[in-house]
């Protein structure tokens, strides 16, 4: 075990809002604690995850107050292996007795399990040997209190509502913190604490369009540090902008044309398309990827990464869910599918090596998941990717339409129909379809302009020529 | 909405057994303390919600039983209200002191410092919606284990061409007490099962999935009921898999459509339902809003939300403000008449709850929510009404949907649809989505079918980053015209 040994009785800091603050320290000695009564409860093997976790959400709608939600949790979530049976538990009783219990419960539970040689744990060479610092605690959004919050809520929304009096209505301005802190622990030979905090700031305004339709939109801000945040006025305004353009929205007729995703759209294309780059689809016959490593998946102007590793970055990690060190992985490159991300699980099952890609939350053992995952950038300025004689550039997309094991692909869709190089006027209640694999290949131009508010991450990219359902 | 197949997603519960609860402990004279804490700063009304949840998941994988899961969450949400706005906190430990500092935060929406009148709660008496003849929870883990592996055989026995099966048992059981400060007291068991079997078949290169899955407030008894034995689900998954293997591509554009009895009740939920909510009509914010009274759909239309059926997975005893569950008219022949209510929303219209205040969990303010709702039958024959389009599509199963609350734009993704050519179902299509607005394709709904199902799946409702388990229904119904997202296109 790399972790230090703590004083148990070491009271945790506390928030300047009276709140105990979470404690990674606490966090990673309630973790090694758990694993020592796993242990002697006759685990062969165990891994803990402790999160804990303040959450702040405070909402300003029409200049009054409407929430303020203020609250802390605790959890901790168990894997236990006994004679290759494997359990996974998940309490939020701390009590020693209540902790004592739940070992020997767990323990007894994994007889249920039937023997799976390829469920063990991490051999203990691959288990990370540092924790490095990514920068993800920022002291300054601790000082962010209630009523700062309003504040910034409601200066947020008012730019919105006072840019133009078709702005009619609103969903409100949501500032949102999280204070969190997490440990790991695992008789594979590894015990890591980290924290992170993170703050974000939505405002969504709604006009009347001139049908009797409503017409909402949205703009956010997020960040791991509170400088990193856009000034409230400025997001309430784009919010603004953005809902305005959307007045007069029209179907536009059924036809294939090229379509141009803006990075709020992109960015469920680009998880879609990771979500089927998985080890764990692979070995489970899930992906139509499966058997294309090697070979050509997308335009060769598509590289997409999956980065733990970012300084500040929103899904960063130092080390994966279990204990193995965090690496960047390269998922394309030149169009080329390069690897599937895998788990120490979907690795074995595959004869493959951990990529250390294994996520794991509170409630459920590890699986297969992404930190920052990332379509990187072109040399396309992002206004020359939507210069298209005609087209259309989706800002929205809806609904759950994109089949991983086949590859079909269709959501609802919303944004501007293209002529001759502008954006001649919105466009609602259509959808957008094609396979994904000609979808990904009919990449045409991909911009400059990375969007990475959050953890999946992508420019503006247009794809040659997809069907549109309309009228 | 979505419907669950394969691994279960909630966290994995415990080990505390559900018959010993720490809600036990609660008596009406700590709740007063808590809520007189709660409205120490002058708020209007306060609520307590406390919450012991456990589960337990069983997963079959390639034959195997790989990890089995157990979990609990206890906690309490305290609320209070202060005119529109809501104060919020909640603790996992039940000790007073921090249940008081929980009730103090959620009291900081208030600051007029006026005392509390005296409270004090009685109560509410409630119906038994739910009745389980063999808890699950009783049973061993083995006979559970034992459902999986025969969905696992008659899935592989059903074609060769299954080279997958996954099969799942999750059970829950989710005790609740809400006290009031205006008084209630109600104290609910909320059980659930859910049974979830996917199945991939191959051939040619070409790989597709299929999901069957069933789920209600049921013991063990539920795989006695029609058509949710584990053999059907395993049977019903193989045979949507390999049905889609011949599938081809789905037409792009507006077309008649034919929707098929059960599922595709989703259309009501998305169309109708979230708009019909109060929280967005007293906000404004739904396009239903202030069109009470008035014509909002074909006058072949009644839309019901009832969260009275017996065992029905979006049914409830109580909802999670205290109010009794309830079966309310939305739409008569057509005709808005009534939104489903929360009690904050209750208050702004000046009418009584309607017993929709639900919420994810005690970390969760409650919000108006749907419980089951589904479209009342009409009289013609299924029959008939698919023979009636001459070029069409038939929609029988979907994978979920969505709808956006201000303009009533909704889409939902079909997983079994069949072109319709001259009256008679044709070719199995590829995955796609309708694309519609939900006032005007309830306008045009233009037969109604006497068969009205209640779809047995595992639905769950999204809102505001909170799930809640719901109901859906229909009858077979036709809508004039809708626009069909596929990659073909028609002529």
């Amino acid at each position: 075990m790399t972790g230090p040994i703590l004083d148990a009785r070491t009271p945790g800091p506390v928030a300047p809002t009276g709140r105990r603050l979470p404690d990674p320290k606490q966090c990673q000695r309630f973790a090694e604690q758990m694993l020592r009564l796993a242990v002697k409860a006759g685990a062969d093997g165990a891994e803990v995850l402790v999160r804990d976790g303040n959450e702040l959400q405070v909402k300003v709608r029409l200049g009054e107050t409407e929430l303020i939600k203020e609250a802390g949790s605790r959890a901790l979530g168990l894997r236990v292996i006994k004679q290759q049976r494997a359990a996974v538990t998940y309490t939020s009783d701390f009590s020693p007795a209540g902790l004592e219990r739940f070992a020997r419960d767990s323990v007894d539970l994994a007889a249920l399990a039937e023997p799976d040689p390829e469920g063990a744990l991490p051999a203990r060479e691959e288990m990370a040997r540092t924790v490095a610092d990514l920068d993800l605690w920022d002291e300054a959004v601790l000082s962010i209190d209630v009523a700062e919050g309003l504040r910034r809520a409601r200066v947020g929304e008012a730019a919105a509502l006072k840019l133009d009096k078709r702005v009619t209505n609103s969903d409100g301005a949501v500032f949102g913190r999280t204070v969190g802190a997490s440990a790991f622990a695992t008789s594979a030979g590894f015990s890591g604490a980290v924290r992170g905090t993170h703050v974000s700031f939505a405002v969504e305004p709604i006009c009347d369009d001139a049908d009797g339709k409503k017409r909402n939109g949205v703009y956010w801000t997020a960040s791991r540090f509170a400088s990193g945040l856009a000034d409230p006025e400025v997001v309430g305004l784009e919010a603004a902008r953005r809902t305005l353009a959307k007045l007069g929205s029209r179907k536009i007729p059924t036809g294939a044309a090229p379509i141009v995703f803006s990075p709020d759209a992109g960015r469920s294309l680009v998880g879609q398309l990771a979500g089927v780059m998985s080890g764990g689809a692979l070995w489970r016959r899930s992906t139509y990827l499966a058997g294309r490593e090697g070979t050509a998946v997308a335009s060769p102007l598509c590289e997409i990464l999956d980065d733990p590793l970012i300084p500040r970055g929103p899904g960063s990690r130092a080390f994966d869910g279990e204990g193995l060190p965090s690496r960047t992985n390269v998922l394309v490159s030149g169009g080329i599918l390069r690897t599937f991300l895998c788990d120490v699980y979907a690795a074995r099952k595959l004869g493959r090596r951990s990529t250390g890609s294994a996520a794991r939350a509170v409630g459920g053992g590890p699986h297969v998941g992404f930190s920052n995952l990332i379509l990187r950038p072109g040399r396309t300025p992002a206004a020359e990717v939507e210069r298209l004689d005609r087209g259309l550039y989706v800002t929205d997309l809806m609904g759950f339409g994109f089949n991983g094991v086949s590859g079909d692909y269709s959501q609802g869709a919303a944004g501007f129909w293209i002529e001759r190089g502008e954006r001649a006027f919105p466009v609602g209640e259509i959808t957008v379809s094609a396979s994904f694999d000609d979808l990904w290949k009919r990449v045409d131009a991909v911009g400059d302009d990375l969007d990475a508010r959050s953890s999946v991450q992508c420019p503006t990219f247009r794809v040659s020529e997809m069907m549109i359902a309309g009228t | 909405m979505s419907a669950g197949g394969g691994i279960p997603t909630t966290p994995k519960a415990s080990m505390v057994s559900p018959t010993s609860s720490p809600l036990d402990g609660i008596d009406a004279a700590l709740a007063e303390r808590l809520l007189s804490a709660a409205l120490g700063s002058g708020g209007n009304y306060a609520d307590l919600y406390f919450e012991h949840r456990a589960g337990a998941d069983y997963v079959l994988e390639d034959g195997r039983v790989r990890t089995v899961g157990r979990g609990v969450t206890l906690g309490l949400g305290v609320r209070v209200l202060r005119g529109d706005a809501t104060g919020y906190a909640y603790t996992e430990e039940l000790a007073e002191d921090r249940m008081l500092a929980a009730a103090r935060t959620a009291g900081q929406i208030a600051s007029s410092g006026d005392a509390p009148g005296p409270i004090a709660v009685r109560p509410v008496p409630l119906a038994d919606r739910y009745p389980v003849s063999e808890p699950s929870f009783a049973r061993a883990g083995v006979d559970k284990i034992a459902l999986l592996r025969r969905a696992d055989v008659a899935a592989r026995a059903a074609d060769p061409r299954i080279v997958r099966v996954e099969a799942s048992l999750a059970e829950e059981l989710r005790e609740m007490l809400v006290v009031t400060s205006d008084g209630h007291l109600a104290r609910d068991s909320q059980p659930m099962i859910r049974f979830g079997v996917s199945a991939v078949a191959e051939e040619g290169g070409e790989r597709q999935v299929g999901r069957s899955g069933g789920a209600g407030r049921f013991g063990m008894e539920i795989f006695a009921r029609p058509g949710q034995s584990p053999e059907e689900h395993g049977r019903e998954a193989a045979r949507l898999a390999i049905g889609m293997l011949h599938a081809v591509e789905a037409p792009a554009g507006p077309m008649e459509v034919v929707l098929g009895a059960g599922e595709s009740g989703i259309l009501l939920h998305e169309a109708v339902g979230h708009g019909l909510e109060a929280d967005f009509n007293r906000k404004k914010t739904s396009n239903y809003a202030g069109q009470m009274g008035q014509s909002v759909a074909s006058p072949l239309c009644t839309v019901v939300d009832d969260g009275t059926i017996k065992n029905e997975r979006g049914s409830i005893n109580v909802d999670d403000e205290g109010n009794v569950g309830q079966r309310n008219v939305l739409i008569e022949n057509g005709v808005l008449v009534g939104y489903m209510q929360d009690r904050l929303s209750a208050k702004h219209f000046g009418i009584a709850p309607s017993g929709n205040g639900r919420r994810q969990s005690f970390r969760h303010e409650p919000l108006p929510r749907m419980t089951n709702t589904f479209l009342a039958p009409g009289t013609d024959d299924p029959e008939d009404i698919i023979k009636s389009v001459t070029r069409g599509l038939y929609a029988k199963r979907f994978s979920g949907g969505q709808v956006n609350i201000s303009n009533g734009d909704f889409v939902f993704a079909l997983t079994e649809s069949y072109l319709i050519e001259d009256g008679k179902l044709t070719a199995p299509l590829k995955g796609t989505n309708l694309i519609g607005n939900g006032p005007d394709v309830l306008r045009k709904v233009t037969m109604l079918g006497g068969d009205f199902e209640l779809s047995q799946g595992t639905w769950t409702c999204g809102k505001d980053g909170q799930s809640v388990p719901v109901g859906i229904g229909t009858p077979t119904m036709k809508i004039a015209e809708i626009t069909v997202g596929g990659t073909k296109t028609v002529r």
